[in-house]
């Protein structure tokens, strides 16, 4: 059984839907990425498992089941309760994602004193313990520390020494690493890794970076102007991209180990943007697909299985 | 709509042309600044309430025309006993209402003339510390911050204890006491703006400093003072009714905070004589508040969109 | 310990800061007193109905008013040094006793308005960005902004009205019933029941500037990631806006707070002489009417003392609720 399944969710901001019927499942212990350009619904649909979305956006409909229930029924009270204790979060940007007049040991303590009846002084000696776990070196004396004395990576572990306090089931991570340099985010991803292993838990990973995809997810959803246009397990994926947007960024990636990692342009071969999506009324991808046929044009596509993988465009067989 | 565009169109037209000869570069926002002016419920509210009280202030006279020091009724009639006096009298007989619209003019006039000298001393002094930063920024922050650790109120009543407390000795000591706050914004305005690239681009082409402050700097400096403009109007106005409250006032002429000031005596029996005079104040000091929140919703769009 | 080092840094920062703000002072203050009408002697000349023009000059020469400016100068910078402000002769006693005697009511008139001011600043902003455009905030802005605008000493005497005149349940005149001798808890609710208003009064147009900053600080810290990393712990909303958004928000809050400390005591000459309240700003009053000039320069002066020392504890305040301050 899955641990969290997203069914057809639909979100909307004022003069805007943001994603589009979507839908994904997550066993448990497993990294699903999400990938896709900025802007297409990703991070939305990451805070919508939390319920976390901006004030001005609406659930418009489906269903978010985690482990059988379903989070967007759950009063706010039940909701606080799944929040930080079964499933928690890390954002993108480690300098303004920590409360800048806190101590991090305060950070740390306050999710487990939430979540578990423990002293102060058992919830600060646990918050040691973590950042221990995290790998941040003479932790006793760092618990006291403020965001502004650590570094970017150091921040970014502080996070997910946050994130796992109470062994979650699952994790969201959103862009965990595209705000650190490129040693940081391998040690940072690799610390992941391992936390997911060791406390068993699943993650979700959002990233717009293959490379990333490649190295740390079990399986990869990507999507598209809101709408998920191809799932699939990690190898057959990276082996044959079957979606053409698939494709464009396989082709526009440029390899792992290669030196021009972060040069400029990833997605350069795809021509035009995520914009030309606005108004399209069948498949969003047509203004800049390669294989578009005007039937393309007359409805959005769904999304077809071909044995362990599918993907959401008809002009592609198996 | 359409009646808005065709009440806004003559005006902006008129701007137009008139800058076009200058050459200002905010010439074509014109219009839409105006449009989103009468769009602002804040905005047009504040004028609205001020433009009533400039009216009394200019026809005073005309409304009443004898002096509204004169005895002319029964002493302390109640608002609405004589209908001849329809806000009653004061323990002298005095017209309630005729007073009022009165001392509308003092509340206006040291107002708007504390408010252009402290402008104008702020903006000097504000321009020159932030184009020129350096040393001579440091001395002139020292003087600001010199006259904003000095209590406002207390450094008036210095400066009218050395001169003799007339409306324009009044005006003179409140601007001189508020120009440290004009300073400070107008500094920061320039600091920021005095890197950027037009005015990078006009010192290349070798204008004079003067030359630049006045016609580069200064008019993109111009938002954040006027919104402080409209406060330091509606301080002034508080500051001179304290001041005429504790006396500190022209004897001859009439003014809310005096009317306060007189009628404080009567606070057990005829308490509508204080009650008045503060009503208009805070009405009076309410409109350029609503003006000066409207101005900063206008010109500076970061909406609270939570 | 890291606090300390910080609470010492920052303290030696505004040491240093302040001392030629104090020097800057003091020469104004001595410019002012050049600048009155008439001189000491003069004054005391009126005060005796007539003097002959040697008693005059020997009246000057005894106060050192003879000299040059300069000399003045630099003797009234030896006397302040040694806190010698003078000798009325008016009150007949030296300015720094007169001054001193009331400096203790200013302050408490101030910090029990300061505080007040703060505490419900605070409340009315938070609430106010809690429900940022429904009805309370809208009901709060416009009570908010009427405060905003009404002279505090005109909010003081309707308080009166409705107090002491209507309801009869809070004293309007000094700071003590006279001619009681109340001791222990009499005396302490006797003197509190005569703070109340004056407190209302001066707080006033205050709670209103702390309750607009509040209200937009708060909001502004509603948008910080943060805040979205506090919601995904879980905490209760409650708790979220108490320890994680209000002590971000008070940061602005504070700057300003020592701001206006300067126009919060030049408020308490106002709302002194109207409550008959023996302090510091009532005494600048009273000198002006008995055209004493050193009194009202000593007032000038120990008042912008007050603010200077006043400032320092924001800047503590400051420095405690922002570990970025006071380091490095």
């Amino acid at each position: 059984m899955s641990l969290l399944e997203v069914e057809k969710l639909t979100v909307a901001f004022p003069g805007q839907v943001a994603v589009r019927e979507t839908s994904f499942a997550i066993a448990p212990g497993e990294t699903l990425a999400l990938v896709g350009e900025s802007g297409c619904g990703k991070s939305v649909t990451a805070f919508s498992v939390m319920r976390l979305l901006p004030p001005n956006a609406t659930v418009a409909s489906g269903r978010i089941l985690f482990d059988g229930t379903d989070l967007l029924a759950l009063s706010p009270a039940e909701m606080r309760e799944v929040r930080g204790k079964k499933i928690s979060l890390i954002q993108q940007e480690p300098m303004t994602s920590l409360n800048p007049v806190l101590s991090i040991g305060l950070q740390i303590s306050e999710v487990v004193r939430r979540h578990e009846k423990v002293s102060r002084k058992a919830a600060r000696a646990r918050a040691v313990e973590l950042l221990d776990l995290v790998s941040i070196p003479d932790a006793h004396r760092r618990v006291e520390d403020y965001p502004h004395n650590l570094s970017g990576g150091m921040r970014q572990r502080v996070m997910i020494a946050m994130a796992v306090a109470c062994h979650p089931k699952l994790l969201i991570a959103d862009e965990p690493t595209t705000a650190l340099d490129v040693t940081t985010q391998a040690q940072v991803l690799d610390l992941l890794d391992d936390l997911r292993h060791r406390l068993g838990m699943a993650v979700l990973l959002i990233t717009h970076d293959l490379g990333v995809v490649a190295q740390w997810a079990d399986r990869i959803s990507v999507m598209y102007a809101g709408r998920i246009v191809e799932q699939a397990a990690i190898k057959p994926f990276f082996a044959e991209p079957l979606h053409p947007y698939s494709r464009g960024l396989m082709g526009a990636r440029v390899d792992v180990d290669a030196d021009e990692h972060y040069s400029l342009n990833r997605l350069s071969e795809i021509p035009g943007s995520v914009g030309s999506a606005a108004g399209e009324t069948g498949c969003s991808f047509a203004p800049r697909c390669p294989i578009v046929v005007p039937g393309c044009r007359l409805a959005p596509p769904p999304l077809i299985a071909h044995g362990e993988r599918a993907v959401a465009c008809p002009r592609v067989g198996a | 709509m359409t009646v808005e565009a065709e009440l806004t169109d003559p005006v902006a037209g008129k701007g137009v042309t008139a800058v076009a000869d200058v050459g200002n570069r905010a010439a074509p926002r014109r219009n839409r600044r105006l449009r989103a002016f009468l769009r602002n419920p804040t905005f047009v509210a504040g004028v609205a309430i001020l433009s009533i009280f400039v009216l009394l202030a200019i026809f005073a006279g005309v409304l009443f025309p004898s002096d509204p020091q004169d005895m002319v009724a029964q002493p302390l009639l109640w608002p609405g006993e004589d209908m001849e006096y329809p806000l009653g009298s004061d323990s002298l007989g005095r017209n309630v209402l005729a007073q009022l619209v009165y001392g509308t003019r003092a509340s206006l006039l040291v107002g708007v003339s504390s408010a252009a000298i402290g402008l104008a001393i702020g903006l000097v002094v504000g321009s020159i510390a932030g184009f020129f930063g350096g040393k001579v920024d440091i001395l002139l922050m020292r003087l600001v911050e010199l006259f904003q650790t000095m209590p406002t109120f207390l450094l008036v009543i210095v400066i009218l204890a050395i001169t003799e407390p007339t409306l324009s000795t009044i005006a003179m000591a409140i601007g001189l006491a508020a120009w440290p706050t004009v300073a400070r914004l107008v500094r920061a305005q320039f600091r920021s703006l005095r890197e950027s690239d037009f005015v990078m681009a006009a010192r290349s082409l070798g204008y004079s400093r003067t030359r630049i402050i006045i016609q580069e700097i200064l008019p993109n400096a111009m938002p954040p003072i006027v919104v402080a403009a409209s406060v330091m109007i509606a301080n002034a106005i508080l500051t001179e009714a304290g001041l005429s409250f504790l006396n500190m006032r022209d004897p001859n002429v009439m003014s809310w905070g005096g009317m306060i000031g007189d009628g404080r005596d009567q606070l057990r029996n005829a308490w509508f004589l204080t009650a008045l005079p503060g009503a208009a104040i805070a009405m009076a000091v309410l409109s350029l508040n609503l003006v000066g929140d409207g101005l900063n919703e206008i010109l500076n769009p970061r909406s609270d969109d939570l | 310990m890291r606090m300390g080092r910080r609470i010492v840094a920052t303290l030696r920062r505004t040491a240093i800061h302040a001392i030629p703000t104090v020097l800057g002072i003091i020469v104004l203050d001595f410019l002012f007193l050049q600048l009155m009408p008439g001189d000491a002697a003069d004054v005391m000349a009126i005060e005796a109905g007539a003097a002959t023009a040697e008693t005059m000059d020997m009246l000057r020469e005894r106060f050192g008013l003879d000299q040059t400016v300069l000399t003045q100068l630099v003797n009234f910078l030896g006397h302040i040094v040694q806190f010698d402000l003078g000798f009325s002769p008016r009150f007949n006693a030296s300015v720094l006793d007169i001054i001193m005697a009331r400096l203790p009511n200013t302050i408490l008139l101030m910090a029990t308005a300061l505080s007040f001011a703060l505490l419900l600043g605070i409340v009315l902003g938070s609430v106010m960005a809690a429900w940022a455009g429904r009805w309370p905030d809208r009901v709060l802005s416009v009570v908010v902004l009427l405060l905003y605008s009404m002279p505090g000493f005109w909010v003081g005497l309707m308080a009166v009205v409705l107090f002491s005149v209507k309801l009869g349940w809070l004293p309007s005149d000094s700071n003590m019933t006279i001619g009681t001798d109340y001791t222990g808890w009499a005396l302490i609710a006797d003197r509190a029941s005569h703070l109340v208003l004056p407190a209302l009064a001066l707080a006033s147009f205050f709670v209103a500037v702390y309750a607009r900053l509040v209200r937009a600080s708060m909001l502004e810290v509603q948008r910080q990631d943060f805040m979205r990393t506090a919601h995904a712990k879980g905490l209760h909303p409650f708790l979220i806006q108490l320890r994680h958004a209000l002590r971000n928000a008070l940061i602005p809050v504070t700057t300003v707070a020592g701001m206006h400390l300067g126009n919060l005591l030049g408020g308490a000459v106002v709302v002194e002489t109207l409550f008959g309240w023996p302090g510091m700003g009532r005494l600048a009053l009273e000198a002006v009417l008995a055209r004493d000039f050193s009194v009202l320069l000593g007032v000038l002066l120990l008042s912008s003392l007050v603010v200077i020392l006043a400032n320092v504890l924001i800047d503590l305040l400051h420095a405690w609720l922002d570990p970025r301050i006071g380091e490095a």
